[in-house]
């Protein structure tokens, strides 16, 4: 299993910050998933490991947080907030949407990998409602047309 | 002593209640008699708050307060029933209720579960849901683990007790809301050690047993609370039997009335390990050899055939001819009773058991000093522990449980000094690996030659942190014997209130040496020529030490010893002993399988196993405890029975062997004369309890009454050993023991999942075997 | 990135560098920064906790307890190090503001919890900000680093002969975990589990330490009060509750946006002044006031100044500033199906009534709302709320429950009109409703 060099500086790092070793591991696990895409058996047992930890600990704590995830996914994660001030402002509209845009429900992956869709709850963006997140960019005061262009962005991104 | 915490008074309904300082309510209400009902609170086991089942009002708060965190104070008033309370519950339970299956027809808790029992309590009948139930598919976790999760209340009480009771942490909590799930530590599947206290301790049907699912209701059973046959360390067990073609199956094991030495504890062999009994190659009919063969027979013609061929052996050439090997799994008035057989009416001392620890030079060490020696209930409680060798997560489970949560929940001090980093180590203060404990223990005992330089220097540091330990428990296993256990004990002897407890390694190897299966050694570890007072009751002893297990087989083959009788016993296949040997002796063998020995015999009895009879056990602590009758098949015999019937087929008068009949005298009354009335109250009781009253020659309490009045330190009370407690016995007190050679003692080496010959023949245990280390497949041979 | 409002009756000290780019430690610097903790470093411990005390500033995470009361707790000896740990958690919906002080003005919360340490004895304080906010992140580690560099936290502060560690700390995914006691478990690299109390963790807290535990806005608030004196800050709120607050206004309103306003300020001015009223002609229907954790108010009930204890006696709480106003095109059964959505979602699952109530209100909820609905579960709904609230846990339970009872009780109607098959009133093309599925 190998992180990237500045994946390791900050673990060491941040090891340094606490009593406890297991303190690192909410952040630790959402470092890991920006690398590897989603929390594999392999990267549940080399934190373990590096923890002191059961494999059991760190899937417990994995499956509770809902950023965490030991499926994987797709490039950009498109999460759209379905809270209430987004609601107030057209969000079911949105996220339907995005449904028939990316041609995947909630979960779901698009089958070039590229984009995954979530309905997510509230993202912190009430006053700038219907927000949503691509992976941790935030998009406020959404439109479908604005979406389509954020969509098509990503898109070209890669290319 | 410390200070006994100070009293705290408060009002609960209306009643002054007091408790000590630092009781927990819901703690304080139950010692009332007031019970405050609860999913997650489970004593000793850390708090969680989370069911809200147990919420009371205490004055001047402003919600309601569970009164399983809640800590009892001064003045406190609380009001634990109310409209307001029962309607607080009942809708918890409306809510549980709101996706728990209604399928307790089929549940293996039905009858017996939380939930069920809440429901009738606080009517919560009338279902306010019409949603549809999330339906999940059962799993099996083990062999002996199913989860049916739609139970699941989540309590967290299997989490905790695998995590903090048992060391485990084989079990988590899984996602988060209403989608939680207690999940096994390999995702579909549990790696532990079976013990099974997740199973008795869930409160509904969510995890059940492998060994039991199914089965049947609980009310069809009978429970019977007796002692485990498995290791040394005496659990009581509760046997559920219900009624077999053959007499009683045992359908299940457990100790949920928390009653006993062990609490709530019981291991793997002790909750499913029974099912040897049922086991399908249990012999059931006496076999005979007959043409090189060994046939089924009759009772009478077996006994015959044994009465005649021991007594013309006795006639021609005296008892020495024949030798005798006792159990470490028959009871204490089976062995006392076998070794009086040998030695009165054969007239030989040749006779030996499979010896797992030096008893005799233990007690040789602890001679005439009082309280030497530690129970399984100090262990629990003592200030500071010194484990010495073993390994009691894999040999002593229950010694392993009392030492984890002595230091869990009392803070004892543990010391382990091992030759492996074996796993106690994580409950320990301090962790020493030596190259021989044997080394150490001289080394404590003064001989400072021993170990190394290095070495030597945290020895010292760990001797003078002993020393100043009050009341230490200072435990060994057989790694410790001869001068070794000398030494420990004079080191004990500098250490104020410092206690000992020898490890043996079967049920009741313990009450084997104690009853003097010894060649050379009488019941209490008195040497052949010093118990007067055996002396004068027998009469006739015969004076020379006799053969030990080794010098018996030499003889055989020599031909000078013409007969073996070996109950419950397998020397040939645990002890490697070449089974040529035995061509020319007349080999007797009482036993429930056709062992590698039995297979050898003349004639084979069929026996009852410890769950089948009635007795006592002595604990590797010298704890003694009763044993009831539990499970039967009714074809078979107590071996205690069977000794009589041998000894009345040699034409012997049963009377000088057991007492029974006329005028024994016991401290429970006489079943004679002026207290006559009590004894018939003696009966009655015995009877209820599933005894034998000593009116017949098969009732081994006539011979536990000659135990208690002859064996020094067994003189503990009998009405609280008839009340199922544990008595500690008190080997001091006994005789002066004897130097044996080491050779003689042989390890059982049994781990978590074997039991010797039972573990062999118990299903339950071989499946985790199999299933933890699957053989690769055998290769089939084209034929 | 987020947008910034403004108005005239906006009255800025937590907000004062907003726009200024004070996220720089030059700048934060020019603009008075650094200087109350200079002050408090010759202040007593005492001093500071009786400065913050008689300020009137209440906790603005939600609960609005005061301040220095709080940090009156903190037993003076301990055995174990003491923490000041800062909750930037904020999850709960409607709220959008400490997101906006994290962004714009970093250090000002830096040296909140510097101030914090030193009123209670602490040396080290954690800087704990949700998982989503990962931009917010980065900008406080570049302030602690900045801060770091220029001898304001490590060995011997600002030459004081003190030292003071602060960390940050990033969550990944969880509403629960805003719970103070939850917070502790998950920087501690559990799960969001919340603990028993007592003990609280000004006495057992974090590592089993003395711990504060205060919302990012609240930590912000600080050093203003110390440079401008307990008294200044009072008298911007009303009495008992001192100074300002970020209200993040939001829903059927014109200029939505985030807010500094006094304390005590009307809620219907805040409406139609601030927001400049309900967009598209619409009529307000209903405004929850602090956060989807409070009980509605209806239009008719919300002539009133918004502080913590006038919204009390009003029924409701004023929350964590979360503003979010309702227009009569709204569905308040499918309103209060939403909140309930999000509560099923976070409850962390721990005790009985939150748990499954959570989950059955969710349920029938959604049934009820896609025309499923029959007469006896209205009263279900009610009574499934009734009986979670003030039994379970962790507040958690009462935020699913107060809301929910609250539109039951004021808009018991529309329930009405949904049931016996009828479409809903509001739902132009029928119900369109999934449950939830959680991985
Ligand atoms: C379910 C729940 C979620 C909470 N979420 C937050 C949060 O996201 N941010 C916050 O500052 N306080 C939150 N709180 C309040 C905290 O428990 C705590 O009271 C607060 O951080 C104390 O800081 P204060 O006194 O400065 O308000 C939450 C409380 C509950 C019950
Ligand atoms: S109320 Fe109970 S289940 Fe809900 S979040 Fe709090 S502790 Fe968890
Ligand atoms: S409700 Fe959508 S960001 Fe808050």
């Amino acid at each position: 299993m190998r992180f990237s060099d500045q994946f390791e500086a900050r673990f060491t790092e941040m090891l340094t910050h606490y009593p406890t070793k297991r303190s690192v591991l909410v952040p630790t696990l959402l470092y890991a998933q920006d690398e590897a895409g989603f929390l594999s058996d392999e990267v549940i047992t080399e934190i373990a490991g590096r923890l002191d930890l059961t494999e059991l600990d760190v899937r417990n704590v994995i499956s509770y947080y809902s950023m965490l995830t030991t499926k994987p996914r797709g490039k950009f994660n498109v999460q759209v907030c379905r809270n209430i001030s987004c609601l107030l402002r057209g969000a079911d509209e949105l996220i339907e949407h995005c449904e028939k845009k990316l041609g995947i429900a909630h979960k779901g992956t698009t089958p070039d990998g590229l984009f995954s869709f979530e309905e997510v709850e509230c993202i912190g963006a009430c006053s700038w409602a219907p927000a949503a997140q691509v992976n941790y960019d935030f998009h406020e005061n959404l439109t479908a047309e604005k979406m389509d262009r954020i969509l098509d962005e990503y898109r070209t991104k890669v290319q | 002593m410390a200070d006994s915490p100070k009293l705290v008074n408060l009002t609960v309904d209306g009643k002054p209640v007091s408790a000590p300082a630092g009781t927990l309510l819901i703690e304080a209400c139950k010692n009332t008699g007031i019970e405050v009902p609860s999913f997650c609170y489970y004593p000793n086991l850390s708090l969680q708050g989370a069911c809200r089942m147990c919420l009371v009002r205490v004055e001047k708060m402003p919600k309601l307060q569970t009164a399983c965190t809640t800590g009892i104070a001064e003045g406190m008033v609380v009001v634990t029933d109310s409209d307001e309370i029962r309607q607080a519950r009942k809708s918890m339970v409306e809510m549980l209720l709101g996706n728990h299956p209604l399928d307790c027809p089929v549940c293996d808790a039905g009858g017996e579960c939380e939930l069920q029992d809440m429901t009738f309590s606080y009517g919560a009948a009338e279902s306010k849901f019409i949603e549809l139930k999330q339906h999940r598919d059962e799993q099996q976790w083990s062999p002996v683990v199913y989860f049916d999760r739609p139970r699941c209340i989540l309590c967290y009480r299997c989490v905790r007790v695998c995590g903090e009771g048992m060391d485990v942490w084989a079990l988590g909590v899984d996602n988060r809301g209403a989608v939680s799930t207690i999940v096994p530590n390999q995702k579909d599947h549990l790696e532990c050690e079976e013990c099974g206290m997740c199973i008795d301790i869930c409160p509904v049907g969510a995890l059940t047993s492998g060994a039991y699912r199914y089965k049947t209701r609980p009310w069809e059973m009978k429970h019977v609370g007796t002692t485990c046959t498995h290791c040394a360390d005496g659990c009581k067990t509760t046997l559920g039997v219900r009624r077999a073609e053959t007499g009683m199956e045992i359908v299940r094991g457990d100790n949920r009335d928390k009653s006993g030495i062990n609490g709530d504890f019981l291991c793997i062999k002790g909750r499913y390990g029974f099912d040897f009994c049922n086991n399908e190659d249990r012999l059931t009919q006496p076999l005979v050899r007959r043409g090189g063969r060994l046939v089924p027979a009759t009772w009478e013609e077996a006994f015959e055939v044994i009465g005649k061929r021991f007594k013309s052996i006795v006639d021609r050439e005296g008892g020495r001819a024949i030798g005798v090997i006792g159990s470490t799994r028959t009871t204490n008035e089976e062995n006392y009773l076998l070794q009086k057989f040998a030695r009165l009416l054969l007239g030989t001392n040749n006779i030996d058991h499979h010896r797992t620890a030096d008893f005799p030079a233990f007690v040789a060490a602890i001679h005439g000093k009082s309280n030497a020696t530690a129970t399984m209930r100090d262990v629990y409680n003592a200030p500071a522990i010194l484990l010495i060798g073993n390994d009691p997560t894999d040999e002593h489970p229950l010694l392993a449980w009392q030492i984890r949560n002595n230091v869990r929940l009392h803070n004892a001090r543990l010391y382990i000094v091992n030759s492996r980093p074996i796993k106690l180590r994580r409950q320990a203060t301090s962790f020493t690996q030596v190259p021989s404990e044997i080394d150490f223990t001289t080394f404590l005992g003064g001989d400072e030659s021993r170990g190394s330089n290095v070495a030597r220097e945290g020895w010292n540091t760990l001797r003078e942190k002993l020393r100043a330990e009050q009341g230490l428990v200072i435990i060994f296993g057989s790694e410790i014997f001869g001068q070794g256990i000398q030494a420990l004990a004079k080191f004990a002897a500098s250490v104020p209130g410092a206690k000992l407890v020898c490890l043996g390694d079967y049920a009741n190897s313990r009450g084997a040496a104690d009853m003097g299966l010894y060649p050379d050694l009488l019941p209490g570890y008195s040497p052949i020529s010093s118990a007067a007072k055996l002396h004068q009751e027998w009469k006739t002893l015969p004076e020379a030490p006799g053969m030990n297990i080794p010098q018996m087989f030499e003889a055989a083959k020599t031909g000078q010893l013409k007969a073996l009788y070996v109950i419950g016993a397998n020397p040939v296949g645990r002890l490697n002993i070449l089974h040529s040997g035995l061509n020319n002796t007349f080999l007797v063998v009482q036993d429930m399988f056709l062992t590698e020995t039995a297979a050898l015999a003349e004639v084979v009895l069929p026996a009852a196993n410890a769950y089948e009879k009635a007795g006592t056990f002595t604990n590797t602590c010298g704890d003694i405890q009763i044993l009831k009758k539990a499970g039967d098949v009714t074809t078979t015999k107590p071996d205690f029975e069977m000794i009589v019937r041998i000894a009345d087929a040699m034409g012997f008068d049963v009377h000088k062997l057991v007492p029974f009949g006329h005028g024994v005298h016991a401290d429970m009354g006489q079943s004679r004369g002026a207290q006559s009335g009590e004894a018939d109250q003696h009966s009655v009781w015995l009877e209820a309890n599933g005894l034998e009253p000593k009116v017949s020659p098969f009732d081994p309490m006539a011979i536990l009454d000659e135990i208690q009045r002859l064996v020094p330190g067994y003189d503990v009370s009998r009405l609280e050993l008839m009340a199922g407690n544990d008595q500690h016995t008190s080997i001091a007190a006994m005789g002066s023991g004897s130097v044996q050679s080491p050779e003689l003692i042989v390890p059982a080496k049994n781990n978590l999942f074997t039991s010797g010959t039972l573990g062999r023949y118990s299903r339950a245990l071989n499946s985790v075997i199999e299933n933890k280390d699957p053989e690769p497949a055998e290769e089939v041979s084209a034929d | 990135m987020a947008e910034l409002v403004s108005h005239p009756d906006e009255v800025r000290v937590v907000a004062k560098r907003f726009g200024k780019g004070a996220t720089n430690i030059d700048r934060y610097l020019e603009l008075d920064g650094y200087k109350a903790v200079r002050k408090a470093l010759g202040m007593q411990p005492d001093a500071i906790i009786n400065e913050v005390k008689n300020s009137g500033l209440r906790g603005r995470g939600g609960a609005g307890f005061n301040t220095g009361l709080k940090w009156s707790f903190v037993p003076k000896q301990s055995a174990k190090p003491k923490y000041i740990l800062c909750n930037g958690d904020e999850s709960e919906p409607g709220t959008c503001k400490d997101r906006l002080i994290f962004e714009e003005d970093p250090h000002s919360v830096i040296e909140g919890v510097i101030i914090a340490g030193l009123a209670v004895g602490a040396s080290s304080g954690y800087i704990y900000i949700r998982g989503e906010y990962r931009y917010l992140l980065e900008i406080m580690q570049k302030a602690i680093a900045d801060a770091y560099a220029k001898g304001f936290l490590g060995k011997n502060i600002f030459g004081s002969g003190r030292d003071f560690e602060v960390y940050w700390h990033g969550g990944a995914g969880a509403y629960e975990v805003g719970e103070e006691s939850a917070l502790m478990e998950s920087l501690e690299g559990k799960r969001g589990v919340p603990r028993i109390r007592p003990p609280f963790p000004a006495v057992v807290g974090l590592w089993g330490g003395p711990t504060v535990i205060n919302n990012a806005e609240t930590l912000a608030s600080v050093p203003p009060i110390i440079l401008g004196g307990a008294e200044w800050f009072a008298n911007l709120g009303t009495p008992k509750n001192g100074g300002t607050r970020l209200f993040c206004l939001s829903g059927h309103v014109n200029k939505p946006g985030v807010y500094e306003l006094p304390m005590g300020y009307n809620l219907k001015k805040m409406i139609y002044e601030v927001g400049g009223g309900i967009p598209n002609g619409r009529k307000l229907k209903a405004v929850v006031p602090g956060g989807s954790s409070c009980p509605l108010l209806t239009s008719e009930e919300i002539d009133l100044p918004m502080d913590f204890d006038t919204l009390m006696k009003a029924g409701s709480m004023l929350g964590s500033g979360g503003v979010v106003m309702v227009d009569d095109s709204t569905c308040m059964v499918k309103f209060a199906l939403r909140i309930m959505k999000f509560y099923q979602h976070e409850s962390c699952g721990w005790c009985i009534p939150c748990r499954e109530g959570t989950d059955w209100l969710m349920k029938t909820l959604t049934r009820f709302h896609s025309g499923g609905g029959i007469r006896k579960d209205i009263d279900n709904i009610q009574y499934l709320s009734e009986n979670m609230l003030g039994r379970t846990f962790c507040p958690l339970g009462d935020a699913a429950a107060l809301p929910t009872i609250s539109i039951v009780k004021k808009f018991r109607k529309e329930f009405e009109d949904h049931l016996e098959g009828r479409p809903c009133p509001f739902e132009k093309k029928g119900a369109v409703e999934r449950l939830p599925v959680f991985a």
